[in-house]
C-alpha cells in the first residue's frame, strides 16, 4: 500500500487530488466484493456448525438399566415385564423384542434380569437437554436412576441397522441406505452405458446434420430441466403407461437415469475429445476400422475423464429428492426392499420424511442423516477428483 | 554525449527483478523530449519489460520489484508518495495489438477524459473527441460515423483510434510497444507518418523488432541485448558506426 | 500383386449392428424431452378439459376440493415469483461480488482454495437446503421479526427465498467467473494505460464487457429458482396467499404439484391433474428462459470467440 504523503504536495507533481475520491470509491467496490465472498463461505461454515452441531448428539442414544422378568406372563404381555414406573421411560419398541430376546437366549427364561434397554425418546431429549416432554415424576425418576447409574448415552447403532420406524428412537437410515444403493445400481445400469454410447456416437460417428443438432440441443435442454418435471414423465409413462411398480428402485432408477444422462454424456464427449487425434490417425493407418480404433485405442485413453464424469453424475443422484417423490418414494418404509421392484425410499427422502415429523428427536436423526449423506457425497467427489488428477495424461 | 535536448525521462541505475530472475540490470538513459527513441534488440532483450517500467505498468504484475529511478519533471515516479494512476495520466501507452474498447468509435475516445475530469459531457467533450481523431489521423475516415463499435474498423484504423484515445488525455510521454507488428505494410506507413507529426507535441518511447523502422522514424536509438543496455545514441550513429560490437551484429543481422 | 480384400459380411453387419446401437442411444435423450413434453401434455389437456384454461391462468381463487371447485393459480404464480426475487436478490449481488473478486482481485493461490468451497455449495442436496431453511431459518426470521416488531410466520416467503438464493449463489458466481475471465487482458490493460484505478477498469470496461455472460447467468439462475422443489415444500407454504409481503407465507407451484400429486385423490381428478397444468407451465417457462440464457452466451461467446465455456 502506497501512502500518500500529504507534505510534499508542494513539489510532487503527481500529486493528483482529483484522484482521491476515484480511488476510495474503487476501494469501496473491492470491499463489497469481498463481502460477498466471505459471506458465501461464511454461510458455509455456519451451516455446517449447524448441521454437525444438531447430529452429532444422534449418534449416540439414551439406554436405562432396569429389571426384566421373563416368563410366560410377560412374553405374551410384554407391558408387564417390568415394573410400571419404568413404563414410560423405556422404549415401546425395545419391550416389543422381550419374545425374541428370549429365543436368542433361553437361559432368561423365568429369571429377572438387569437389562440396558433402549429407552423412550423422550427421556433421550431431556438428558441432551432439548426440548422433551416428560412428566415431573418420570424426569425424578431419571435423575434418581442417572445418579445410581442406571443410565447411560451408547454409540447408536440402531441408526444404522433399523429401517424407519413411527417410534423416534428406533427409527434408522439402514432402509433407505439399502433403497439408494438398489435405486443407484439401476440409474448407472441405464444412464451409464447410454451416455457413454450417445457420447461415442456424438464424437466419432456422427456427422454434423439436423438430427446431430437436435441430440445436441436436446441434451442441453435435459440438463436445464427442473427435475421435479422428470417426476411427472416417470409417473406418467413409467408407472401409469408401462406399468411398473410404484415407489420402487426400478422405477426411482430408470428416472433419475435420464436425469443424470446429460452429465454423462458431455463429461464423456470432454474426455473423448481429450484423446489427440494421432492415436485415431495411427489406428486407421495400420488398417482398423473406426469402431476398432475407438473401442481399442480411444475409449481405453478416455475412460478416466468418463469414469470421473460418472462418478460426479452418481453424486448428483444420490441427493435427488423432487422426482422420487413424485413417483411415490416417500411412503413409509421400515424394511429395506430385498428387489428392485418392491417399494423403497431413498436416503434424502426418508430425510425428507423425518423432518416433517413432529417428535423432536428426528431433528437430529435428520441432522445426523444428513452428515451421513455428506460424507457420501463428499468422498465421492474426492474420489473422482483424485481418479481425475491421477490419470492425467500430459499429451 | 552533450547536446541542448532537454531531458523528459531521466532513467538512472533501474533494476527490475521477476521474482528470483534478474531481469534488468542498471539501465541507465535519458530520454528526450518531443523525440522518438526507438528501443531494439532481440527477443526476450528486456526492451518490453522496460518501456513498461517508465508508466509504471509492471506493478501490475506481483513477482515484480523494482530499483532505481525514473524521473519525470523533476520527481521519481518510484517514490512511495507517488500514485501510479496519476503517472499513466501523463505518461500513455498504445499497444502491439490494437485494442479499441466494445465501445463506440466516440466513447472510445471520451472514456478516460470524461473520468478524469478534463472535459464536461456536450460541446468541450465533442470538440476533444474530434481533436484527437484528426491528430490521429483517423477523423476523416469515420467523422460520419462515431457511434459505430471501435472493433467495426480495419486494424490499421483501430490502432489509429488507440493512439487518438491514448492522446485525449493530453499526457506529455506516448509509450508504444510494437504499435505496427500486428498491422499491414500501408497501415504501417501511416502511422510511421503519424509518429512523426506526434513527436512534436509528445515524446514518444517506441519498442520496435524492425531495425528499418527504428532507423526510419526514431531520433535515438537505444540497443538492449539480455537485459543490459549495451548502447544509446542518435539512431543514425547506432546504425552507420556503432560503438560496441554487439550492437554492430545485432543491426548486421548476424544474430537476433 | 495382390488386390486389396474387400470387407467380409460379418464384419459389416458387426460394424451396421454397433452403429445402430449408438444411434439408438443416442435417440433416448430426444425421446426424453418429448416424453416429459407429452405425458405432462396429456395429462395437462385432460386438466383443461375439467377445469378453465383462462382462469386458470388469470384466476385469483384457489379452491380445490369441493362443488364448483376453482383453480385460480394467480396466487401460486406470484408466490413463487416472490420467492424466486427473493433468492434472486440475495444470489445475484452476493453471486457476482464474489466472482469479480476471485477473477479480478484474489490471487491465484487464494483463488484455487476459494473456487472449489464454493462448488460445494452447490452440492449440497436441496434436500439438506430445506431443512435448514426449515429447522433454522425460519425461526431465526420470525424471532428477529418480532425484535423489529414485525410478526412472521414460519413458513415465510423470506425463509425460503434466503435459503434458495444461497443454493443458486454458485450458480451466478461459477459462470460470471468464467466469462469475466474470457475478456480479454488487452481491455483491462488499455484502461489501466489510460489512468483508470483498477475498480473504475472493471466497472467500466470488464463488466459491460462480460455482460451477456452474466445476463446468461442470472436467467439460468432465474430458471433454477423457479423450478426448486424441496426448499419450498420444507419450508415454505402450502396455502395459495396472494401478497407482496416477504414474512407471510406463500406457495409455488412446484409445492402444489408435490401436493396434488400425494394425496389420496383419484388420479383424473382436477386435484391431481391440476399437478400436470402447473408442470406444463413450469416447463413452458424454464424453456424460455433456458433459450434466452443459451442464447446471451453465444452472443458472448462470438463477441469473444471463446470455446472454453
Amino acid at each position: 500500500m502506497i501512502k500518500r504523503n500529504n507534505k510534499s504536495k508542494e513539489n510532487n507533481p503527481f500529486y493528483d487530488p482529483t484522484l482521491k475520491s476515484r480511488h476510495r470509491s474503487s476501494k469501496r467496490f473491492k470491499k463489497f466484493t469481498l463481502t460477498s465472498l466471505i459471506f458465501s463461505i461464511a454461510f458455509l461454515v455456519f451451516f455446517l456448525y449447524d448441521i454437525i452441531s444438531k447430529g452429532t448428539p444422534a449418534f449416540e442414544q439414551a439406554y436405562v438399566s432396569v429389571p426384566v422378568t421373563y416368563n410366560e406372563k410377560t412374553i405374551k404381555n410384554t407391558r408387564k415385564a417390568i415394573d410400571r414406573k419404568y413404563l414410560r421411560v423405556v422404549s415401546r419398541a425395545w419391550l416389543r423384542e422381550i419374545p425374541r430376546q428370549v429365543k436368542e437366549d433361553p437361559s432368561l427364561m423365568g429369571k429377572t434380569v438387569n437389562k440396558w434397554a433402549l429407552a423412550d425418546d423422550q427421556v433421550d431429549q431431556y438428558l441432551k437437554g432439548h426440548y422433551y416432554k416428560l412428566k415431573r415424576k418420570d424426569r425424578a425418576l431419571i435423575d434418581d436412576m442417572k445418579a445410581h447409574g442406571a443410565v447411560e448415552l451408547k454409540f447408536n447403532t440402531i441408526f444404522f441397522t433399523n429401517g424407519d420406524s413411527k417410534i423416534p428412537e428406533f427409527a434408522g437410515l439402514n432402509s433407505a441406505i439399502i433403497g439408494s444403493i438398489f435405486t443407484l445400481i439401476i440409474t448407472m445400469l441405464f444412464a451409464f452405458p447410454i451416455g457413454v454410447m450417445t457420447a461415442i456416437y456424438l464424437e466419432e460417428f456422427a456427422d454434423d446434420n439436423k438430427f446431430t443438432q437436435t441430440i445436441e440441443v436436446n441434451i442441453n435442454n435435459l440438463a436445464a430441466i427442473p427435475s421435479i418435471l422428470f417426476g411427472l414423465l416417470g409417473l406418467a409413462i413409467f408407472i401409469n403407461l408401462f406399468g411398473l411398480p410404484r415407489s420402487s428402485p426400478l422405477v426411482g432408477g430408470l428416472t433419475l437415469a435420464l436425469m443424470t444422462l446429460p452429465i454423462i454424456i458431455v463429461s464423456s464427449r470432454a474426455a473423448l475429445r481429450a484423446v489427440p487425434d494421432s492415436i485415431r490417425q495411427a489406428g486407421y493407418g495400420l488398417g482398423l476400422t473406426k469402431i476398432e480404433v475407438t473401442r481399442d485405442h480411444v475409449l481405453p485413453l478416455a475412460f478416466p475423464g468418463i469414469l470421473t464424469g460418472s462418478i460426479i453424475g452418481l453424486a448428483q443422484a444420490m441427493g435427488e429428492t423432487a422426482p422420487l417423490i413424485i413417483i411415490g418414494m416417500i411412503a413409509f418404509i421400515p424394511d429395506a426392499p430385498s428387489t428392485v421392484t418392491q417399494a423403497a425410499t431413498v436416503m434424502p427422502a426418508q430425510l425428507f420424511t423425518w423432518a416433517g415429523m413432529p417428535e423432536r428427536m428426528y431433528i437430529e436423526k435428520t441432522a445426523a442423516g444428513i452428515m451421513v449423506l455428506l460424507t457420501v457425497l463428499i468422498s465421492l467427489n474426492a474420489l473422482a477428483i483424485y481418479l481425475r488428477k491421477k490419470f492425467e495424461v500430459k499429451w | 554525449m552533450s547536446n541542448k535536448n532537454s531531458i523528459k525521462i531521466d532513467v538512472n541505475e533501474l533494476n527490475l527483478w521477476y521474482g528470483e530472475h534478474h531481469a534488468l540490470h542498471n539501465i541507465t538513459v535519458p530520454l528526450y523530449e518531443n523525440k522518438i527513441t526507438a528501443l531494439i534488440g532481440p527477443s526476450g532483450c528486456g526492451k518490453s519489460t522496460f518501456l513498461r517500467c517508465l508508466n509504471r505498468m509492471n506493478d501490475l504484475i506481483s513477482s515484480v520489484k523494482i530499483d532505481g529511478s525514473v524521473v519525470i519533471d523533476k520527481k521519481n515516479i518510484y517514490d512511495k508518495d507517488v500514485d501510479e494512476v496519476s503517472v499513466r495520466k501523463r505518461v500513455g501507452m498504445v499497444f502491439q495489438q490494437p485494442n479499441p474498447f466494445p465501445k463506440s468509435i466516440y466513447d472510445n475516445v471520451s472514456y478516460a477524459p470524461l473520468k478524469h475530469g478534463q472535459v464536461k459531457k456536450g460541446k468541450d467533450c465533442n470538440e476533444l473527441v474530434e481533436r484527437s481523431l484528426v491528430d490521429a489521423g483517423l477523423w476523416d475516415e469515420v467523422k460520419d460515423k462515431l457511434n459505430e463499435p471501435g472493433t467495426s474498423l480495419s486494424g490499421g484504423q483501430q490502432q489509429r483510434l488507440c493512439i487518438a484515445r491514448t492522446i485525449a488525455v493530453k499526457p506529455e510521454i506516448i509509450l508504444m510497444d510494437e504499435p505496427t507488428s500486428a498491422l499491414d505494410p500501408i497501415s504501417t506507413e501511416k502511422i510511421e507518418a503519424l509518429m512523426l507529426e506526434l513527436k512534436k507535441k509528445y515524446s514518444i518511447i517506441t519498442v520496435t523488432h524492425n531495425m528499418q523502422q527504428a532507423a526510419r522514424v526514431a531520433d535515438y536509438t537505444a540497443f538492449f541485448h539480455l537485459g543490459k543496455l549495451i548502447e544509446y545514441d542518435e539512431t543514425e550513429v547506432i546504425f552507420v558506426n556503432p560503438s560496441n560490437k554487439k550492437t554492430e551484429d545485432y543491426i548486421t543481422g548476424r544474430f537476433g | 500383386m495382390h488386390s486389396f480384400e474387400s470387407k467380409n459380411r460379418s464384419t459389416v453387419i458387426k460394424e451396421r449392428i454397433i452403429k445402430t446401437l449408438l444411434i439408438t442411444a443416442s435417440t433416448i435423450s430426444i425421446l426424453t424431452t418429448f416424453g416429459i413434453l407429452f405425458s405432462i401434455l396429456f395429462e395437462a389437456i385432460a386438466f383443461f378439459e375439467l377445469r378453465s384454461f383462462w382462469y386458470f391462468l388469470t384466476g385469483t381463487t384457489w379452491s380445490p376440493g369441493q362443488v364448483g371447485s376453482q383453480f385460480g393459480a394467480v396466487p401460486i404464480f406470484t408466490g413463487t415469483f416472490m420467492i424466486t426475487l427473493i433468492a434472486m436478490a440475495v444470489a445475484v449481488p452476493i453471486g457476482l461480488g464474489s466472482a469479480v473478486y476471485m477473477s479480478e482481485y484474489a490471487s491465484h493461490k487464494v483463488r484455487d482454495y476459494l473456487k472449489p468451497i464454493l462448488e460445494v455449495l452447490a452440492g449440497i442436496p436441496t434436500v439438506v437446503y430445506g431443512f435448514f431453511a426449515a429447522i433454522t431459518v425460519a425461526p431465526l426470521i420470525v424471532k428477529v421479526a418480532a425484535f423489529f416488531g414485525l410478526e412472521a410466520t414460519f413458513n415465510s416467503a423470506l425463509a425460503s427465498g434466503v435459503v434458495m438464493g444461497i443454493m443458486i449463489i454458485p450458480v451466478i458466481s461459477s459462470l460470471s467467473d468464467d466469462v469475466i475471465r474470457a475478456v480479454p487482458d488487452s481491455q483491462r490493460k488499455a484502461s489501466l494505460g489510460l489512468g483508470m484505478t483498477q475498480g473504475e477498469t472493471i466497472k467500466n470496461i470488464v463488466l459491460p464487457s462480460a455482460m451477456p455472460g452474466i445476463i446468461s447467468a442470472v436467467l439460468l439462475g432465474f430458471s433454477k429458482a423457479i423450478g426448486e422443489t424441496m426448499i419450498v415444500v420444507m419450508a415454505a407454504g402450502l396455502r395459495p396467499n396472494l401478497s407482496f409481503n416477504p414474512l407471510e407465507d406463500m406457495t409455488t407451484v412446484t409445492v402444489r404439484i408435490v401436493d396434488a400429486l400425494v394425496g389420496d385423490q383419484a388420479f383424473n381428478s382436477p386435484e391431481t391433474l391440476v399437478a400436470f397444468a402447473l408442470g406444463l407451465t413450469l416447463f413452458v417457462v424454464t424453456l424460455i428462459l433456458n433459450i434466452l440464457s443459451l442464447m446471451m452466451i453465444r452472443k458472448f461467446k462470438e463477441k469473444y470467440k471463446v470455446n472454453t465455456l
